[in-house]
């Protein structure tokens, strides 16, 4: 009897070759030059784009399968969600705090990365990272659209979600993310590359995904650590081919070295300036904590990033520029940032509260050298105007940070007591820091950091001239969304709904 | 030496996973976190392929892994029988 035989499988290695490097041509009748007119600016040499490898060679075929079975997860989960009251699981509504700032920081980066990532797998010559930076992009709008749709679940309910997408442009915080992502996308793309690919995913994404959806789950909001982990499962080819490229520019040309140092600098302490945003969540807003900023820092930042570092030595890379002021600032960041939103709370479109004796004790064991010592008295001093029936409002404007654009509101590396400050004048006119690694980077390219759009100074041009009111109106900032949580209509709303649904 | 590690969703399809990944790297530390499950070890960890069929009790893609995978550290290397993570310092 024949015995069928049947046909071999391609082996994966030889499956990439044929559905990535094959699909690419040599132009016979357009210039390379025509066709990648961006390649060769910014000073990065590439001798041979076929050097360019996937380590996960992941083909199209198989990236639409595997996101399928992703958006299936995901979609089943966020269904239950919806029809089983989900967002009365959640430990209380201080927790959506911490969503709200996401939702109207971080998802709208998700689709400016789309953007940026369908822009630069246009312009790289080699069909290795053409690919790769596709599934990029088509992932980061999933990323973007899964989070909308999970949240849109709260917006059902709660005040603070409904203009996101305005308020990234609009509100002084979220400026800060979005400040980032534009600087990337109106770099070159080798610099893209490592601004996003890089810095952002692979030194710092764990910092700002792990702990914040591991956080989700110890918080009962089944929404966020789906969506969380669901895209997650997606920035670890992310990381990859921030890593590989890297490598391959660094492999190239000796002379990519030193442009590629540069760009790291930058992007690593732009990265940790945004991070502070999320160091505040992480150790102020999720009513059950998972574990501290300076934990995750230990773990994310310093274990892993110098395992990196290490790795990279023998290309001749260094540690990043400012490291050590990051070191430094880690144990005050997210008090000095919850201290500004707290006190800035009438302008923030979500809530914010005064710790809890509960939450000090957390954080004196978190931070034994710092809390108590710079940071206790000024919430001391919160609470009793709170129990003379007062509230602590700082209604003057923040200075912001020409560069990262967070108010100029964090202290000296060496000096918890004394507020930085460094000051830069360029063609007559006088530009404000935050940090030496903010002066730092706009110095480098002052031409393109003169023309950031800053909420506050924008506030006081035409047409509004400083009328606070009609900019909060401009920017949705509705009372309803703002101030203190304790006398919030989200916190009497959530008592009440889960009163209904319990027997209790 | 600097650790690499892996990390997955926590869920039915993974503890065999994880329950493969220890069998073949014997010196791997498993920490559970809400919702997660973290592997690492020193320098070098491999993810075979062939153990996990039999843990699992399938035949499996190295490549689903994606579906799990919430994050990882180090140089990656994979092909239809193994996922290697390396640090070369």
């Amino acid at each position: 009897m024949d015995i069928k035989k049947t046909p071999k499988k391609l082996n994966v290695k030889e499956k990439y070759r044929l559905m990535t490097r094959d699909l690419a041509w040599e132009p016979s009748y357009r210039d390379e030059k025509e066709i990648y007119p961006y390649v060769d600016y910014e000073g990065i040499k590439v001798h041979d784009w076929s050097k360019w490898e996937d380590p996960f060679r992941l083909t199209m075929d198989a990236y639409w399968k595997y996101q399928a079975e992703k958006e299936r997860k995901y979609y089943a989960i966020i269904d239950a969600h919806a029809q089983n009251n989900g967002h009365l699981n959640v430990t209380d509504a201080r927790y959506l705090t911490a969503i709200k700032l996401f939702l109207q920081s971080i998802s709208p980066a998700e689709y400016a990365s789309h953007r940026g990532f369908a822009r630069v797998g246009r312009e790289f010559a080699g069909v290795g990272p053409q690919v790769a930076c596709q599934m990029q992009s088509i992932d980061e709008i999933r990323h973007a659209q899964t989070q909308v749709h999970a949240m849109s679940n709260y917006n059902k309910f709660y005040n603070g979600f409904k203009d996101f997408a305005n308020q990234r442009d609009r509100i002084w915080y979220t400026s800060v993310a979005r400040s980032f992502f534009d600087d990337a996308m109106s770099a070159g793309p080798f610099e893209f590359l490592i601004a996003i690919g890089f810095s952002f995913e692979y030194v710092l994404t764990n910092l700002l995904f792990v702990p914040f959806m591991s956080g989700a789950a110890y918080n009962g909001d089944m929404a966020t650590c789906t969506f969380g982990f669901s895209a997650q499962s997606d920035e670890a080819r992310h990381m990859t081919l921030g890593l590989e490229c890297i490598k391959f520019m660094l492999e190239q040309d000796p002379d990519n070295i030193p442009i590629v140092q540069k760009w790291i600098d930058k992007w690593f302490w732009r990265g940790c300036r945004l991070l502070t945003l999320v160091a505040a969540m992480m150790d102020y807003m999720l009513p059950k904590r998972v574990m501290s900023w300076r934990e995750a820092w230990n773990i994310y930042g310093v274990e892993n990033g110098n395992a990196l570092f290490r790795d990279l030595a023998r290309y001749g890379i260094k540690p990043p520029m400012h490291w050590d002021d990051v070191e430094k600032s880690i144990d005050h960041t997210s008090h000095q940032i919850m201290l500004g939103l707290y006190q800035w709370k009438f302008g923030t479109a979500f809530h914010s509260w005064t710790p809890t004796a509960s939450d000090i004790e957390w954080l004196k064991e978190k931070y034994p050298t710092t809390f108590e010592k710079y940071y206790l008295p000024r919430w001391e001093y919160a609470i009793a105007q709170k129990e003379n029936g007062g509230e602590y409002n700082n209604f003057g404007l923040p200075k912001l940070c020409q560069t990262c654009q967070l108010p100029c509101l964090f202290t000296e590396p060496d000096d918890p007591t004394q507020l930085a400050h460094r000051e830069t004048e360029y063609e007559g006119e006088k530009y404000h820091f935050c940090s030496d690694g903010c002066q730092h980077v706009f110095e480098q390219e002052p031409e393109k950091y003169v023309q950031a759009w800053l909420p506050m100074p924008s506030l006081m041009q035409e047409p509004l001239k400083g009328d606070l009111a009609a900019w909060m109106e401009w920017a949705s900032l509705e009372p309803t969304a703002s101030g203190e949580y304790a006398n919030s209509e989200d916190k009497a709303n959530f008592e009440k709904w889960r009163k209904q649904v319990s027997t209790d | 030496m600097s650790k690499v590690f892996i990390i997955l969703q926590a869920n039915e399809e993974t503890r065999s996973i994880v329950e493969a990944i220890e069998q073949d790297n014997p010196d791997a530390e498993v920490v559970h976190e809400p919702a997660m499950v973290k592997v690492q070890a020193e320098g070098h960890l491999v993810v075979r392929r062939e153990t996990i069929e039999e843990e699992i009790g399938r035949e499996f893609d190295m490549q689903e892994l994606n579906i799990n995978l919430i994050t990882l550290s180090g140089n990656v290397d994979e092909d239809e029988d193994a996922l290697t993570l390396t640090w070369n310092s």
